[in-house]
C-alpha cells in the first residue's frame, strides 16, 4: 500500500478558467477523493438590491457571470416580471429566447476551445474560438455588447431587432453550421482526442440524480431533464427535444454540447421564422411586491432566481442558484478513482462557472 | 482509426484569408449599435441630474452650483440606462471605446461662460421673484389677521357650538 499525498490544485492553475480550489488526494498516481474550496472570487452582488432599485438590478444581475449574462438577466427579470404581473410581449419572448440560444452557441464554443486546450490540443482550441468570435460579432450588431448585452428589461426589452437583422443571422448561422461541422468532426472523430475523453470520468444515472446535478452534464448520464421544457418564454412554440446520452463520461458530455450547438442553431431559426411583429416592452408600473422563483436552463444547466419584493424601490431578497454550485458534488464523485493527470480535463467536462457560483 | 481528421480544417486554412486584421493598417469597424462610450452635448444639457440617479455605477455627478457634469469613463459599465432617461436628449452613446489613459481620470464639462451669465441672471431674478411673492403672502396674511381681528364674534361662536356638541 503506497502512501496517501494530498496535492492543492489551483485556484491559480494554467488550466483553470477560474479559480476554484481543490484538495486531491492520491494514492500514486490515482485520486481517492477531492475535496473543493470556493470563495477567491465573492463579489456580494445579491447583497447590492438594498442599494440598486429593482430596474438598475437588472445591469448587476447581467454581471454575475460573463458568458451567460444574458440568462441571469433574463431569469431575474422573469421573476421581477411575475411579481409584478407583467405580461411581456411576443416578440420580445422571441428576441429573448434567440439571444439565449445565442448565448448557449457562444459559451459551448467557448467550452469547446477550453476543452482542447486542456487536453493540449492548442490548433484546434484557436480554430474553435474563431467560430465563437463570428457569434459576438452577430450579438455585437443586435446588442451592442460583446458578451454584456445590456437588452433584456424589466417587461421586456430595451431595444428592437430588426428582421432585416434576423434574416442576416439566419444567414450567416447557415455558414456557421458549415464551420461547426468542420470543427466538430475533430473533436468527435479524432483518435487523440477519444484517447483523452472516452470512458474518463463516468458518472452513472443514479450518481447524476442524487447529487441533483443539472445541464449537459446531467444530461450525458442519461437523466432526460432541462428546463426549456417548462415552456418559459417562447420554447412552448418551438420544436424541441433535450439532448439526452447514457454514456455519462467525459465523451458523452462533449457530445451533447456539440449536439446542443446544433440544436441551438435550430431553435435560432425556427424563433426567426416564427418571431411576430409588434411591441418588445410592456410599460411597468409600481413597484415589486412579493416572491418568485424563475428558473432558466443556462447553458451549463438549470440555474435558479428567488426574488422577494416589499413594495419599495429596492428588493428585499434576490438569490441565485448557478448551475455550478449544483455540478460540484458530481464533480467530486467523478474524481475519485481518476488519474491525477485528468483532473483538468474532468474539471472542464462540468463546464465550471466558478464567478457565477460565488456572485 | 481515424487519423487526420484535422486536415481538412487544415487545408481550409490554407486557402482562407486569416481570421485577424492587420491591425494599425485595418481597423475595425464597430456597428451603430456598438456601445463603446458616452457623450453629452452641454448645450442641451438642463444639469436635471436625472442621469446621476439612474447610473448604477454611479459615474456620473452633476454639480448644479458649479455648472459641471462629469463622467467617470473607467465606472461606466456602458448600460445606457442614462441615456434613455434624459429628458433633453443631449446624452448618447458612441460607438467606438473609451479612450484609454494613464489614470482613472473624470471628463468634466461645463456650461460656456455665456450660458453660466445667462444662468446667473436666471437666478437672481427667480430669487427676486421670489422675494416679491413672499412679501405678497406676507402682506396677505397680515391683512387676513386683521379681518379676522375685526370679527371676533363669529368666530367665538363657532367655537362656542364645536364644545357643545
Ligand atoms: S439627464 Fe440629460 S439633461 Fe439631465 S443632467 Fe443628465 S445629461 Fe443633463
Ligand atoms: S452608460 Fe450606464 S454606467 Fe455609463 S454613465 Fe450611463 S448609466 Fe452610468
Amino acid at each position: 500500500m503506497s502512501k496517501i499525498s494530498v496535492v492543492p490544485y489551483g485556484p491559480q492553475h494554467p488550466v483553470l478558467p477560474e479559480p476554484v480550489h481543490l484538495d486531491l488526494v492520491l494514492q500514486d498516481e490515482k485520486i481517492v477523493s477531492a475535496i473543493p474550496s470556493i470563495g477567491f472570487i465573492h463579489r456580494g452582488l445579491e447583497k447590492l438590491v438594498e442599494k440598486r432599485d429593482y430596474k438598475e438590478m437588472v445591469f448587476v444581475a447581467e454581471r454575475i457571470c460573463g458568458i451567460c449574462s444574458f440568462g441571469h438577466g433574463m431569469g431575474y427579470c422573469e421573476a421581477v416580471e411575475n411579481v409584478m404581473k407583467v405580461e411581456v410581449p411576443d416578440r420580445a419572448k422571441y428576441l429573448r429566447t434567440i439571444f439565449q440560444e445565442m448565448s448557449r452557441l457562444h459559451s459551448h464554443t467557448l467550452w469547446l476551445g477550453l476543452a482542447a486546450d486542456a487536453f493540449g490540443y492548442e490548433s484546434l482550441f484557436m480554430q474553435t474560438w474563431r467560430i465563437r468570435e463570428k457569434i459576438l460579432d452577430m450579438l455585437e450588431m443586435a446588442t451592442g455588447g460583446r458578451v454584456i448585452f445590456s437588452i433584456v428589461d424589466v417587461g421586456g426589452l430595451r431595444k428592437d431587432v430588426p428582421d432585416e437583422m434576423l434574416a442576416e443571422f439566419a444567414k450567416r448561422l447557415k455558414d456557421l453550421r458549415e464551420d461547426y461541422n468542420r470543427i466538430t468532426a475533430a473533436f468527435l472523430e479524432d483518435d487523440a482526442v477519444k484517447s483523452r475523453l472516452c470512458g474518463v470520468g463516468v458518472l452513472t444515472i443514479e450518481q447524476a440524480n442524487d447529487l441533483g446535478c443539472c445541464g449537459p452534464f446531467l444530461r450525458a448520464s442519461g437523466v432526460r431533464r432541462d428546463s426549456r421544457m417548462t415552456d418559459y418564454e417562447a420554447y412552448a412554440k418551438l420544436d424541441f427535444e433535450p439532448v439526452v446520452s447514457h454514456d455519462g463520461d467525459s465523451y458523452a458530455r462533449c457530445v451533447v454540447r456539440i449536439k446542443e450547438i446544433y440544436q441551438s442553431i435550430d431553435l435560432i431559426e425556427q424563433a426567426i421564422a416564427q418571431i411576430p411583429a409588434g411591441d418588445v416592452c410592456t410599460p411597468v408600473k409600481g413597484m415589486p411586491d412579493g416572491e418568485y422563483l424563475a428558473r432558466v436552463e443556462q447553458p451549463r444547466g438549470e440555474a435558479l432566481y428567488y426574488v422577494k419584493g416589499n413594495g419599495t424601490k429596492n428588493l428585499e431578497r434576490f438569490r441565485v442558484r448557478t448551475p455550478t454550485f449544483a455540478n460540484i458534488p458530481g464533480l467530486v464523485e467523478v474524481l475519485k478513482g481518476q488519474d491525477f493527470a485528468d483532473v483538468g480535463t474532468l474539471i472542464l467536462t462540468i463546464d465550471p462557472c466558478i464567478s457565477c457560483t460565488e456572485r | 482509426m481515424s487519423i487526420g481528421v484535422f486536415t481538412k480544417e487544415v487545408i481550409y486554412n490554407l486557402f482562407h484569408k486569416p481570421a485577424t486584421e492587420k491591425y494599425p493598417f485595418v481597423t475595425r469597424e464597430y456597428g451603430e449599435r456598438t456601445r463603446g462610450h458616452i457623450e453629452n452635448d452641454m448645450n442641451a444639457c438642463v444639469l436635471c441630474g436625472m442621469c446621476m440617479m439612474r447610473c448604477p455605477s454611479h459615474a456620473i455627478k452633476v454639480d448644479r452650483n458649479a455648472y459641471t457634469w462629469s463622467i467617470n469613463p473607467f465606472s461606466c459599465v456602458q448600460c445606457s440606462y442614462c441615456v434613455e432617461g434624459c429628458p433633453k436628449k443631449c446624452l448618447s452613446m458612441k460607438n467606438t471605446y473609451t479612450t484609454p489613459d494613464t489614470a482613472k481620470n473624470t471628463v468634466t464639462l461645463k456650461y460656456s461662460d455665456e450660458r453660466i451669465r445667462a444662468e446667473e441672471e436666471k437666478k437672481k431674478e427667480m430669487i427676486a421673484k421670489a422675494m416679491a411673492a413672499k412679501k405678497a403672502a406676507a402682506e396677505k396674511a397680515a391683512a387676513a389677521a386683521k379681518t379676522a381681528a375685526e370679527t371676533p364674534k363669529a368666530a367665538a361662536g363657532t367655537a362656542g357650538t364645536t364644545e357643545k356638541g
